[in-house]
């Protein structure tokens, strides 16, 4: 008796206070959400901030290809991390390649959430014949990793379309591919969360006030599904980020003509044996800390949103 | 004689960012040999504390904080973890309240069983093996040498709790602290473990802590009882002399919030002891009131009629359907339920009671049967409108305080819904004062409106549920053991204001229980329900005081004894 | 009796459930294969080239039967893969099955190393942080382990070759050296050199699983070690060794057997990227390729085979769960 009251009123009494007390105090958390917010800034204000325009032809010049970063030998202090085979300024192309990064992968999050969570609200809530389609079908394509199922959309959809096309969309097609990979994930969470929502009191006396089901799935048991699913979605984030980086790199994501992260990296792998390594390392790093801070972010916001691990 | 175990000026703390929480402060007790002493109080009192701090297994970041605890003449407070290890089992065992999580579900009793004697007792397997069997049969389990392999699931409640008492026996200790032992049990099995654990504590000549919220549980089994409250302890003495002749203000009012079984009283009393006491209802003229308007009851004598009632859920999936196991939950019911009447409905958990409830609300759907409200036959699909219609002159009010309000909107939001639904005031002002007036028939400060759910006690949650409920303008009011989940002193209230709120507007009201005293205060008549069937339908005074069937008999010989503690 | 066979809960039930599913994702994954060939690219195009005559291409299309109704073509499709026939490559003209056959062992090679790699060394560290949850190893542990997931496979492996390969030159930077053959199974690690070899992308393809198997043993732990049963164990005075190993690891087992299982597909999708980076030559990078080149029967045969593999696990993974939880074993409470 006395354990449930301590864990459940007093947890739920001061529950929005304690999230924002344990993010002050948990320095992971500030520090995390701090890069974050950083990188998102620094990727959508590239244009802004970045010293050139590595698309513009005119800022490039080959003479000024392959140069160290400006701390070593050889380097330039016009160009702090270098620049790579082609002459282009590497702090920008980062930069740049960081926007079209965090973008897909915030679009295929945002793709894999819509679907998934309205699947699997629509499973919870009607359960039946429809849960047992969704949730089968969500089963079998959780049998495969995502990765494979990535790659696999990915390439059938770029065959899908005309050569002269595959470019110019390679970046819808990337997030699509990711999008319908993150949707069981979803899925599972929002019909798990609502499955114990409808169970509760508080929907049943919605029913008896006679609310419609559309008025009950929207007001009542979305809000509070909502929880679980924004872990899934940070934790999502961060391996969006990596399979987009991931599919670039084996040739089958964003083009080097507008390069992400991991097309940069893939680019610089070539020049990896020719001691060129700051051409591979700067987009590595920065691919590596925009996921990790993302990670540190949803590690602690599971832990500070379970009750039970307090 | 000395005591067993002597505790000293006990306290404890819990740090928090909000500063230490004194759960246990400056408390004395003692347990002799062959005593049990029970410890009572309400969720917060610090009880629960009070045992684990004996065996030394606080959650942290809880520490004694002050005091001594001598066990056997010898102060154990302060002993290593290791040193502390062996006393455990050895020489105090423990049981705790849910025999269902209690057990480790991958292993088999035997082998729980033998992996402490070897332990504590320091014997061979072949010998782990006979004492076990010893054990099972001491604790009263059937055929123990065919049951050593069998796993825990494969047990019922209340042999799983049997099988937890021979496990904290197995060291042979000296000392039992049981947390709740019962709480989690049927009201039948209650009382045979409360008569195991007593038997055993006088055979073996143990020293006995019962934990409990239970002042029944008190009555059956303590020699000695010890009261607490926010952490203190407020008196101790024989039961008899505490529950006869409590010296305590807070002792008198608590035991006088228990529902008494025997007689009918107009209201229940309430504990004015507790700090901040809820408010009196006041309820002017509700007569006159919006909630009084659109009445549809005046012309019908029979509010509710059940008639054959049955729902099965299936509890063992098969390929083909005549494989497949069901339950049937309600069996072939009928009740009447007449308008502006109390009816009752008890039995223990599993009768169906809650699915009859919900089945007439229209939460389910039954297999077969009539339900008609008002003389209108809602299972009708052709009238869907005016079903609907009727159906909202129904509202119910629900167990759990905890998950019957939505945690993310205000109580205002809650309140208002049914009203903004069903646009049942003229304009938004209106539906404000109707708001205000309602959070106020309740009890509740107009305060309230603006904050969320959780910042509101189990009983102030089960008054905003009210709320919400009258928001409806219901007619009929189904009450789902609405205090169940409440101490007695927060039940009282409620329960006051159930039936001020029923007098006042005429409410009809089905009332469901597994507490027979609480339903003997609430009910003019009452349904006894088993496995899904009414065993006898009276009224309330002839049901208690001459029961007819051979179950409802059997439930009101497990009341708690009211005599020891009626003054 | 035929009754308490087909009952939930008996393991004649459970497996024939589970079959049923198995069979369902196998179905699921055939129709996508073969909606690959009628959807992606013509076939014809790839077979004879953009240039071709149009009656060169009617004759093409009849030969091969694209012109009959679908569900013929598919009943075709079927047939054929059941005898393991998934025709020729487009681009290297040589039947696929064998394709894949003489790039089967260094995969599965690859990931047999891998998951012994992760499987124990995670599964060690998950119990230790599980249980020495504040000491300062377990938080560096689970620091580590949390770059540990931030970090992409191809990452790890250009760093691993980049270390060891080009700036120490201890081992080799790719391929699969030392294959001897072995009653037709062309193996690597009965060699220095194909040990030497294998090393790093085993590395490379354990090290995001072993941190995910990691996180997952440690939480299911530290969930096991609050539950009641942990604590009356305490007030009952057995010792630690019997609760962390006895009590809490048993019951850790259950879900750490699924998520092995999860984990091993995960090896096999992986290896895709780690063979890419290591050009080891097995059945990813091959898939990989056909990707590229949009080389359908590679693709459609790579897909299916994977799914077995998958499926197959999955089998296992649900008859060890079956084994170890009674609760499943004997039906519910």
């Amino acid at each position: 008796m006395a354990k449930l009251d301590q864990s459940n009123s007093r947890w739920q009494r001061f529950l929005d206070n304690d999230i924002v007390y344990s993010f002050f105090t948990t320095p992971g958390a500030i520090i995390a959400a701090s890069i974050t917010f950083i990188a998102i800034t620094a990727a959508f204000a590239a244009p802004l901030i970045a010293p050139y325009n590595p698309f513009d032809p005119a800022q490039i010049s080959l003479w000024d290809g392959k140069l160290p970063p400006a701390w070593s030998d050889g380097g330039s202090s016009a160009y702090l991390l270098g620049t790579d085979n082609q002459g282009r300024d590497m702090l920008s192309t980062i930069l740049y390649g960081g926007r079209i990064s965090i973008l897909v992968g915030i679009a295929a999050v945002f793709l894999g959430m819509l679907l998934g969570v309205t699947l699997g609200v629509i499973s919870g809530y009607f359960g039946g014949f429809t849960d047992t389609v969704i949730m089968r079908i969500a089963d079998v394509q959780l049998t495969i990793p995502g990765i494979l199922v990535a790659i696999l959309i990915n390439g059938i959809g770029r065959a899908a379309l005309p050569l002269e096309l595959r470019e110019e969309f390679a970046i819808y097609v990337v997030i699509v591919a990711i999008g319908l990979t993150d949707w069981p994930q979803f899925a599972r969470v929002a019909r798990g969360a609502t499955l114990v929502e409808a169970e509760k009191e508080y929907v049943q006396a919605a029913k008896l006030i006679g609310l419609p089901k559309i008025t009950i799935i929207l007001r009542h048991i979305l809000p509070n599904t909502l929880r679980p699913v924004l872990v899934i979605a940070t934790i999502g984030l961060a391996l969006a980020i990596i399979a987009e980086a991931t599919l670039s790199f084996l040739g089958q994501g964003i083009p080097p003509t507008t390069p992400s992260l991991g097309t940069l990296i893939r680019v610089g792998n070539e020049f990896l044996f020719s001691g060129l390594w700051w051409i591979t390392l700067f987009p590595a790093i920065a691919l590596i800390i925009l996921v990790f801070s993302v990670n540190l972010l949803g590690d602690w916001m599971r832990d500070a949103l379970n009750p039970k691990l307090r | 004689m000395t005591n067993l175990l002597e505790i000293n000026n006990l306290s404890v703390d819990f740090p928090s960012r909000r500063g230490q929480v004194s759960a246990v402060k400056k408390v004395s007790i003692g347990v002799a040999k062959g005593e049990v002493l029970g410890l009572v109080g309400e969720s917060g009192a610090g009880k629960s504390t009070v045992g684990n701090s004996v065996i030394n297994l606080l959650e942290p970041p809880g520490h004694i904080s002050g005091g001594e605890i001598i066990f056997d003449g010898m102060r154990i407070d302060q002993l290593s973890n290791e040193e502390m290890r062996k006393i455990r089992g050895a020489k105090i065992g423990t049981i705790f309240q849910d025999p269902q999580t209690s057990l480790n579900p991958l292993m088999t009793i035997g082998k729980q069983l033998s992996e402490t004697l070897i332990e504590t007792l320091r014997i061979s397997g072949a010998s782990a093996r006979e004492k076990s069997i010893e054990l099972l049969e001491s604790v009263g389990i059937p055929y123990p040498e065919t049951r050593l392999d069998a796993y825990p699931h494969q047990f019922s409640g209340g042999m799983r709790q049997r099988v937890v008492i021979a496990l904290a026996l197995a060291g042979d200790p000296d000392l039992i602290i049981a947390d709740e032992p019962t709480t989690a049990l049927d009201v039948s099995i209650q009382k045979q473990i409360l008569d195991l654990i007593k038997s055993l504590c006088k055979q073996r000549n143990l020293g006995v802590i019962i934990v409990t919220h239970d002042i029944g549980v008190i009555a059956e089994i303590a020699d000695r009882v010890a009261v607490m409250y926010n952490g203190q302890l407020v008196e101790q003495g024989k039961v008899t002399q505490v529950l006869q002749k409590p010296k305590h203000d807070y002792t008198k009012s608590l035991i006088s919030a228990v529902p008494s079984g025997d007689q009918k009283l107009n209201r229940f009393t309430v504990v004015d002891y507790i700090d901040g006491s809820e408010e009196k209802v006041s309820m002017k003229n509700v007569g006159d009131h919006w909630l009084s308007k659109n009445k549809t009851s005046k012309t019908h004598d029979i509010a509710v009629l059940v008639k054959n009632l049955s729902i099965e859920f299936s509890i063992k999936k098969a390929l083909f359907r005549k494989n497949r196991i069901f339950l049937k939950a309600v069996d072939d019911v009928s009740i009447e339920i007449m308008t502006g009447e109390s009816f009752g409905l008890v039995g223990e958990s599993g009768s169906g009671k809650s699915t009859l409830a919900r089945l007439i609300a229209g939460l389910y759907k039954p297999k077969s049967g009539d339900i008609q409200i008002f003389g209108h036959n809602v299972l009708q699909k052709s009238e869907k409108t005016k079903t609907s219609l009727i159906r909202r002159k129904m509202q119910m009010i629900f167990q759990d305080p905890y998950s019957s309000l939505n945690s993310r909107m205000t109580v205002e939001d809650i309140v208002s819904e049914p009203i903004r639904f069903h646009r049942s005031t003229g304009n938004a002002i209106e539906t404000a004062t109707v708001v205000r007036d309602l959070i106020s028939f309740v009890g509740m400060p107009s305060t309230s409106l603006k904050k969320y759910p959780h910042e509101f006690s189990g009983g102030q949650r089960q008054r905003i549920s009210i709320a919400r409920a009258l928001a409806s303008r219901p007619e009929i009011l189904i009450c789902d053991e609405p205090t169940s989940a409440l101490d007695v002193s927060v039940q009282a209230n409620i329960l006051n204001l159930l039936k001020d709120l029923q007098e006042e507007l005429n409410l009809t009201m089905l009332f469901i229980s597994h507490d027979l005293p609480v339903i003997r205060q609430m009910c003019d008549r009452v349904a006894v329900m088993q496995n899904g069937r009414i065993c006898e339908i009276a009224e309330t005074d002839k049901l208690f005081d001459h029961p007819k069937h051979e179950y409802s008999k059997h439930l009101l010989g497990l009341m708690p004894r009211m005599d020891l503690f009626r003054l | 009796m035929m009754a308490p066979l087909l009952l939930e809960g008996s393991m004649f039930y459970f497996i024939l459930n589970r079959l049923a599913q198995a069979l369902l994702v196998m179905a699921v994954v055939s129709a996508i294969s073969f909606s690959l060939f009628n959807f992606v690219g013509d076939p014809v195009n790839n077979m004879v080239g953009q240039d071709a005559t149009r009656e060169q291409r009617i004759e093409i299309r009849q030969q091969l039967g694209l012109d009959d109704p679908i569900l013929v073509q598919y009943q075709r499709f079927m047939l054929n893969v059941a005898q393991g026939d998934f025709g020729l490559s487009y681009r290297i003209k040589q039947p696929v099955s064998q394709l894949i056959l003489e790039r089967l062992p260094a995969t599965l090679e690859l990931v047999f190393a891998s998951a012994v790699i992760a499987v124990l060394i995670g599964i060690v560290l998950g119990v230790y942080t599980g249980i020495r949850r504040y000491s300062w190893v377990s938080k560096i542990i689970m620091s580590v382990s949390l770059i540990g997931v931030s970090l992409p496979t191809f990452i790890i492996g250009i760093g691993l070759i980049y270390l060891f390969a080009v700036h120490l030159r201890w081992l080799p930077s790719s391929g699969r050296a030392g294959v001897i053959e072995l009653g037709g199974w062309k193996t690597s690690l009965l060699t220095i050199d194909g040990w030497r070899s294998i090393i790093l992308p085993a590395v490379t393809l354990s090290l995001f699983q072993l941190t995910m198997i990691l996180r997952l043993v440690r939480a299911e732990m530290l969930e096991v070690m609050r539950s009641d049963y942990i604590k009356f164990a305490r007030a009952r005075g057995l010792a630690n060794r019997a609760i962390h190993f006895g009590h809490a690891l048993r019951n850790t087992l259950v879900p750490v057997i699924t998520i092995i299982g999860l984990n091993i597909g995960g090896l096999i999708a992986y290896s895709v990227i780690t063979e890419t980076v290591f050009q080891w030559p097995g059945t990813g990078l091959m898939f990989i390729q056909a990707v590229d080149f949009v080389d359908v029967p590679i693709m459609a045969a790579y897909l299916i085979f994977v799914a077995l593999l998958f499926v197959v696990i999955n089998l296992i993974v649900d008859i060890l769960y079956f084994v170890v939880d009674p609760r499943i074993r004997r039906g519910g409470s």
